[in-house]
């Protein structure tokens, strides 16, 4: 089978190609995995949408939303279980931030289910509607977030294990960010292997090419799109979540904000496209990075200006899906 | 006189504004194969689509084994066993050979004698297996649009221009396993440009003109009859292939 490397390969090359720039290989490694961190929590968050897209062409602003109550879910549990949050135990922490991501992964899924049903299935097939409504499903849902859990920012601290750095002579990795590397390379897996090893992986794949062919195969393609909706949201809300505990604060704006970086994600990865869009976020976990780090002052418009390049060099993207 | 496996009556589909289908009646016999002629942008497609339900009739009745269908959704027509082949093919591309047939197995992993049955007529198919379709050839696109409809058993066969693009041996080839499909299990609907192939294998015939049927017969008597094959067909249609 022929496969398209090229845009794999620019990881890899954007990387060694940032090495002299750096200068110091110690920040170089710092900076990568940062990148590579940043990059997988970015995927974690667009790979339910970039499917959504895909599935039934439907455009929604407010995946945002999700993100959001993920973080505040997590937050609210870590809370909670502020003692073992504190405290110096690995098993401990582990007790504290399993059940606070399980949390938001089922609050930010349970969301979703409900987003779909009252906000985008009257709106499907209606572009500009979708854009409408689901944009005012994101502005209603940060209002309520900050009805619930008032508008001041929370503070949510990591827990003890999860403080500090791998120390590997002058290289110093945080170790949050190779559990976010680990956990999205975890996902990212699990989404290949759902994808391309099973029947519903297969009829997923079908569907975003032609929806339409799906259902003419007998396959009820609107219910496959729900279920989707569903664990993209709940994946939303782990991003969310990982993201709270990355920034170490949660504001109500927090999905909104992250939600820029997606959507960038999910047009540089090919709109449709799980791996177009886990390679997207690779490239703009790393950019950002680099940048931040030798121009500060452009990093901001970085990654829009990665996005123009590669749809100059590509217009659908790193990887196109064939649609009808 | 025994009820059809589909009929038809007073059918009408509009897309957006335009008002394509008029009252469109036919039927198709339980094993039998009925062509469906007309010159281009006559309704055939729509006709075909509509059956499906991915246009929904304005109007009208469609029956399939003593059944309403008329309203019912797309996946609910299939699982009937009605099986469809558009003229666009609409295979999937990113899917490999074996994955698009996997897939239209619906009951389980696609039966392995009905794959040698299958391999016999689209060689092209066993070679190809496990390449994207994408990187098909039109004509093995073609092969495997067919393919997929007929992995499993299905009771009717709606198929739109299944000849174009295809070599003269791999029209052949379709024409045997329509003919097998016929002889067996399935009754057939086939849209068709080619006359040559669509007088081989048609029992009736129904010639649609400007969203109506202007026609419908037996094959045998409208093949012999070159005024009103010229009247309804024009030359548009390849008489001559």
């Amino acid at each position: 089978m022929k496969r398209d490397w090229i845009p794999l390969l620019l990881i890899p090359l954007l990387a060694v190609a940032a090495l002299p720039l750096v200068g110091s290989p110690s920040s170089w490694v710092t900076l990568t995995v940062a990148g590579l961190a940043m990059g997988l929590m970015v995927f974690i968050m667009a790979s339910g949408l970039t499917l959504t897209f895909g599935l039934m062409d439907v455009l929604n602003f407010g995946h945002g939303a999700f993100i959001a109550v993920g973080a505040f879910v997590a937050a609210s549990v870590m809370l909670a279980l502020a003692p073992w949050v504190t405290v110096d135990s690995l098993w401990l922490n582990l007790a504290a931030i399993v059940p606070a991501v399980l949390a938001a992964m089922v609050v930010s899924g349970v969301l979703g289910l409900g987003f779909e049903r009252v906000i985008v299935r009257p709106v499907y097939g209606q572009h500009l509607k979708q854009i409408l409504v689901t944009t005012g499903g994101l502005i209603v849902a940060e209002q309520l977030l900050k009805v619930i859990w008032g508008p001041d920012q929370i503070t949510l601290s990591r827990p003890t294990a999860l403080r500090g750095a791998f120390l590997l002579g002058d290289i110093a990795v945080e170790k949050y960010r190779v559990l976010a590397v680990v956990v999205g390379l975890a996902v990212f897996a699990a989404l290949a292997v759902t994808l391309n090893r099973t029947r519903i992986g297969l009829l997923i794949r079908a569907g975003v090419e032609n929806g339409e062919m799906v259902e003419a195969l007998g396959y009820r393609i609107r219910r496959l799109f729900v279920g989707v909706f569903v664990v993209g949201s709940a994946l939303a809300g782990l991003g969310g979540a990982m993201w709270g505990l990355y920034q170490e604060t949660v504001t109500a704006a927090i999905g909104a904000q992250v939600a820029v970086l997606v959507f960038i994600v999910i047009i540089i990865g090919g709109l449709g496209s799980v791996g177009g869009c886990f390679v997207g976020a690779l490239l703009v976990g790393l950019t950002a990075n680099y940048i931040g780090f030798l121009a500060p002052k452009v990093a901001l418009g970085s990654n829009i200006l990665l996005m123009a390049l590669i749809l100059l060099w590509r217009p659908q993207g790193l990887y196109p899906v064939a649609k009808r | 006189m025994a009820e059809p496996l589909l009929s038809l009556r007073g059918v009408e589909t509009h897309i957006g504004r335009y008002h394509i289908l008029h009252g469109v009646e036919f039927d198709v016999a339980e094993g039998g194969l009925t062509m469906l002629l007309g010159r281009n942008g006559a309704g055939k497609t729509t006709t075909l689509r509509t059956i499906m339900g991915l246009w929904r009739a304005a109007a009208g009745e469609i029956r399939f084994a003593g059944r309403d269908i008329t309203h019912l959704a797309t996946p609910d027509i299939a699982r009937l066993g009605i099986a469809y082949v558009p003229e666009s093919m609409a295979i999937f591309a990113d899917l490999t050979v074996q994955e698009n047939l996997v897939l239209a197995a619906r009951s389980g992993p696609p039966d392995a004698k009905r794959l040698d049955w299958i391999f016999a007529r689209f060689e092209a198919l066993k070679r190809f297996w496990n390449l994207p379709a994408g990187l098909l050839s039109g004509g093995q696109k073609q092969m495997l649009a067919v393919a997929r409809a007929i992995i499993e058993p299905r009771r009717l066969l709606l198929i739109d221009e299944p000849t174009k693009g295809l070599a003269p041996a791999i029209i052949a080839n379709m024409i045997d396993a329509f003919r097998e499909l016929k002889d067996g299990e399935a009754s057939l609907l086939v849209v068709e440009q080619n006359f040559a192939f669509a007088r081989q294998l048609g029992d009736t015939v129904a010639v649609m003109d400007d969203g109506r049927v202007a026609h419908r017969g037996d094959m045998a008597a409208f093949a012999a009859d070159q005024a009103l094959q010229q009247h309804l067909l024009g030359l548009g249609m390849d008489t001559h292939q």
